[in-house]
């Protein structure tokens, strides 16, 4: 089983190879994002206008958009223009796609990346405090309730969740503002509505991982060596729980943005959410068509950071995988 | 089915979920009238006690819409759950099947889909397919879709390398054949189990559309819309909204608690729980007095499990300074515990207890809790027997060696890291500086094992317990490892209980020899008597299992018939006399350890 030291160098091919996929996946969602003002049956400028709309109104919208164009030009030009940060212009307001996308992204990443640290901070020393406590099958009770309570809390989503919220501190006790973006106060309530879920998935990832830890060799080692619990814990078992939990973390991030649509309609957010929900139900197709290539991007760009990150964290973890 | 009934997550699972299947049933033709009756007198109500849940703008009442919702919701979900696994199962089962650049791209395009939010997939497909159920449940479908092809290809992957799959390949059978025939019916188990969890998240995420106003348009409703409609009321009658979301937050629970369960069930076969019996039978008799010159003096030593599983029984064995004991016997003897037992590692919920056990002149059962903890981390060093598994894979080598000094010895950091290297470069770890810096993963099997000595090293240990350091170690690797413990041992006057299963590696390195068996320990000799004097039938097999250079090639190894009793089964009288081919009447009884000879001691009758 002697082994020879692995080659530095395969390092660097794995984050090439993440890279060459976040690209081509790019490439993917551009042509999908594209394809899909096409793919709505029937004519999207008569739709969005309404029937009544005169001949002239839509041909002149159409040339416009250029659709028009033959099909090939028109993927040009688009790719051209969203390359060039240019993504139209809105059926509904004529503002810019791309103002829109500035003045609002802001509010939802930073409300997406606050939950994920709530979560992450929360859940990873739950998690390993359930794990500490349960080790063995000892104090059963305290499983059950863990599985139960988490389970329970995954199943709920973020949109019961900041009704309830909403009812219950906004409305009953009067404690946060119920909507609107304002002070720190008004972060609280849709923070906790999107943290809630990925807190009680991640504490069970965290916990599943802590236990797997605690049975190896190398911890029974550092046992036999008599470290603190404090050592044992944060400096033993804690990094070789990471790699899962971030990856987990990772990906509810994306969850957490996609799940933030909901949460942003609810609190009324002024995110990029609230704004995809009525371009959808308007039809304004231009926006609806920028904000889902947006979206797309950034979980693209999310999950490639993700893996990025683990892959210079936990070397054997990246090098492992294809 | 059982299964689902004995975790509280598995039976309010099952509680809900049957509610709402009845509730899709009996809902409708109950309150189907009631919940589209107008009444203008009535509407806009908050709660009453004619309407639990208020009224809404046409004054029908919102309890009976929501009972009677719950068909529409679960319908509608087990359509995009339907669709949703159908074109999974159908993408999953492709790779298997197309040529393999085709197949990769497949798979690569699953990969991305299953990274992609579900609900960002579903509002894509709704702006084309549409505002409304049919675009709702098409999007949610294809939401659904990325989770089964992927289940799907794991699946199968895990079945593709089963021998009745690659006979039908040898045979000639196609492969769309292979997989519809072979493949998918080995796979549907887990596959229909899997879409109870999918049905859960399919409800939610058509809640979550219709709620938007996305999903299921008036007149007709589900859950989502009804909550659509209560949200816009939620300041001044909160139950309107509340009473829907309740209804959706149930069903969703409930569909997850009992996906989860049956996933699990899925992923594994419950595993037959053993049955516990045997019981522990304590060595009577005095232990004598402790023997001050000992480094290890273990009397009477017991570990038992809950059910009367007892691995380890009465054991007792000293170590004295600078000698090697060898612990011998088959995996399953209790030789692992045993030393696990000694350093205080036995895990719950096993128990251990012990006439004596004292460590460098001290009782470990007496001594104060930091006294113990710096007397065992610095006095016993542990090597375990896989290298790959026993060195933190997260931590640099030097760190962890280190860490011995500065927890236990006050070392500085500085200070302890020049100690780490100093081991390493001890137990001859060529460049310690190095690879004292490095990750376990840098160093081969050899180094690794030498390092976890070398950490052994960083105390002054009295007393080395080498479990099976070798065995997952090539030939001549195990050679340097022995010769490295026993040059340790001569060096620094400390003991070491080396634990094996080849009496051959033992009969090399050891001073003295105990042989284990069923949890016992039934022979105790000088190494040099080992291969003449063994009085026990058991040890005299063992050696005679050995090959030597006349050994005859031709005939198979000799080896013991039958098998060790587990610690469950072992009974009252001699464990070994099931085998034993000078077993008679009195093997019944216990046969104690008594003396034979200098330094010999063996439980035998016969001996």
């Amino acid at each position: 089983m002697a082994q020879t030291p692995r080659p530095r160098r395969a390092g660097g091919s794995f984050a090439l190879r993440r890279v060459v996929r976040f690209a081509v996946s790019l490439a993917v969602l551009l042509v999908a994002s594209f394809a899909m003002i096409h793919l709505i049956p029937g004519d999207p400028v008569r739709a969005s206008l309404g029937p009544a709309a005169p001949v002239e109104l839509v041909a002149a919208r159409r040339a416009a958009l250029g659709l028009d164009q033959p099909i090939p030009d028109q993927l040009l030009s688009y790719v051209r223009d969203v390359l060039g940060g240019e993504f139209g212009t809105s059926f509904i307001s004529g503002e810019p796609v791309r103002d829109v996308i500035a003045a609002r992204l802001p509010n939802t990443l930073g409300l997406a990346l606050l939950a994920t640290v709530v979560a992450l901070l929360v859940a990873v020393p739950l998690g390993m405090w359930a794990a500490i406590r349960t080790e063995n099958g000892r104090n059963r009770g305290t499983e059950a309730a863990f599985t139960t309570a988490t389970g329970a809390a995954v199943a709920v989503p973020e949109f019961l969740y900041s009704i309830a919220l909403v009812a219950v501190f906004a409305i009953g006790f009067g404690w946060f503002p119920p909507a609107g973006k304002g002070g720190p106060e008004s972060f609280v309530l849709p923070i906790l509505a999107l943290a809630i879920a990925p807190t009680a998935m991640i504490a069970r990832i965290s916990r599943v991982e802590t236990l797997r830890e605690l049975g190896t060799d190398h911890i029974r080692l550092a046992r036999a060596k008599r470290l603190p619990a404090a050592r044992l814990y944060v400096r033993h078992v804690l990094p070789n729980t990471l790699t899962a939990t971030l990856t987990v973390g990772g990906l509810l991030l994306t969850g957490l943005i996609a799940g933030s649509v909901l949460v942003e309609y609810v609190f009324a957010w002024p995110g990029l959410g609230l704004r995809i929900v009525e371009s959808i139900t308007q039809k304004d197709y231009p926006v609806a068509q920028g904000v889902i290539l947006v979206y797309g991007a950034i979980v693209l760009a999310v999950n490639l950071l993700v893996d990025l990150l683990l892959g210079a964290l936990d070397p054997t973890s990246a090098l492992k995988e294809t | 089915m059982r299964h689902l009934l004995r975790s509280p997550a598995g039976i309010a699972g099952t509680l809900l979920v049957t509610l709402m299947v009845i509730l899709a049933i009996v809902g409708p033709p109950i309150w189907g009238a009631e919940a589209e009756r107008i009444d203008s007198t009535a509407i806009l109500q908050g709660v009453s006690a004619a309407h639990p849940l208020g009224t809404d703008n046409l004054g029908r009442d919102i309890l009976a819409r929501v009972l009677v919702a719950g068909r529409l919701s679960l319908a509608l979900a087990l359509l995009a759950t339907l669709i949703g696994a159908g074109a999974g199962v159908v993408l999953g089962a492709l790779p298997s099947v197309l040529p393999r650049r085709a197949a990769r791209l497949v798979t690569g395009t699953v990969n991305a889909l299953v990274a992609f939010p579900g609900l960002l997939l579903a509002m894509f497909t709704a702006v084309i397919a549409g505002l409304g159920a049919r675009g709702a449940v098409l999007g949610i479908g294809a939401a659904v879709a990325p989770g089964f092809a992927r289940l799907t290809q794991t699946l199968a992957a895990s079945v593709a390398g089963a021998d009745y799959v690659s006979a039908a390949r040898m045979l000639g059978v196609s492969r769309w054949r292979v997989m519809s025939r072979h493949v998918l019916p080995n796979i549907a188990e887990p596959l229909i189990l899997n879409l109870t969890q999918a049905l859960g998240g399919a409800l939610l995420g058509l809640a979550g559309m219709s709620f938007l106003g996305l999903g299921v348009q008036p007149p007709s409703f589900d859950w989502g819309r009804l909550l659509f409609d209560g949200f816009s009321r939620i300041y001044a009658t909160p139950a309107v909204a509340l009473g829907p979301a309740a209804a959706v937050a149930l069903a969703g629970i409930g569909f997850n608690l009992l996906g989860d369960v049956l996933a699990r069930a899925a992923a594994r076969g419950s595993a037959p729980e053993a049955k516990a019996t045997g019981r522990a039978v304590p060595d009577t008799g005095g232990i004598g007095e402790p023997d001050p010159d000992a480094v290890l003096e273990v009397r009477d030593l017991t570990v038992t499990f809950p059910g009367g599983v007892t691995p380890v029984r009465g054991l007792s064995l000293t170590v004295a300074p600078g000698e090697i004991v060898g612990l011998v016997g088959e995996s399953g003897s209790g030789k692992s515990l045993t030393a696990s037992a000694i350093g205080g590692l036995v895990p719950y919920p096993g128990e251990v207890s012990a006439g004596r056990l004292r460590l460098c002149g001290a009782d470990l059962g007496e001594l104060p809790e930091t006294e113990r903890r710096r007397l065992l981390g610095t006095s016993l060093a542990m090597v375990f027997q896989d290298p790959m598994a026993s060195l933190n894979p997260a931590l640099r080598v030097g760190g962890q060696l280190a860490e011995v000094a500065i927890v236990h010895q006050g070392a500085s950091r500085t200070e302890a890291g020049n100690r780490a290297v100093d081991r390493l470069e001890h137990v001859r770890v060529p460049e310690p500086g190095r690879r004292a810096r490095q990750h376990p993963h840098e160093l081969s099997g050899g180094m690794r094992q030498r390092a976890v000595i070398a950490m052994g090293l960083m105390g002054e240990p009295r007393l080395i317990i080498a479990d099976e350091p070798t065995t997952a170690l090539d030939v001549t690797v195990q050679r340097e490892i022995l010769r490295l413990l026993r040059q340790v041992t001569d060096e620094t006057g400390a003991a070491t209980l080396f634990i094996s299963h080849d009496i051959a590696v033992v009969g090399e390195l050891c001073h003295r020899v105990v042989v284990m068996y069923a949890g016992r320990v039934v022979e105790e000799l000088p190494v040099e008597e080992l291969v003449s004097g063994a009085a026990h039938p058991y040890t005299r097999a063992l050696v005679a299992s050995l090959p030597d250079m006349e050994t005859d090639r031709s005939l198979p190894l000799a080896s013991i018939p039958g098998r060790q009793p587990s610690p469950a089964e072992v009974g009252g009288g001699c464990a070994f006399a099931a085998r034993c081919e000078l077993a008679t009447a009195r093997c019944a009884e216990l046969p104690p350890l008594i003396s034979y000879g200098t330094a010999h001691r063996v439980a035998c009758w016969e001996a």
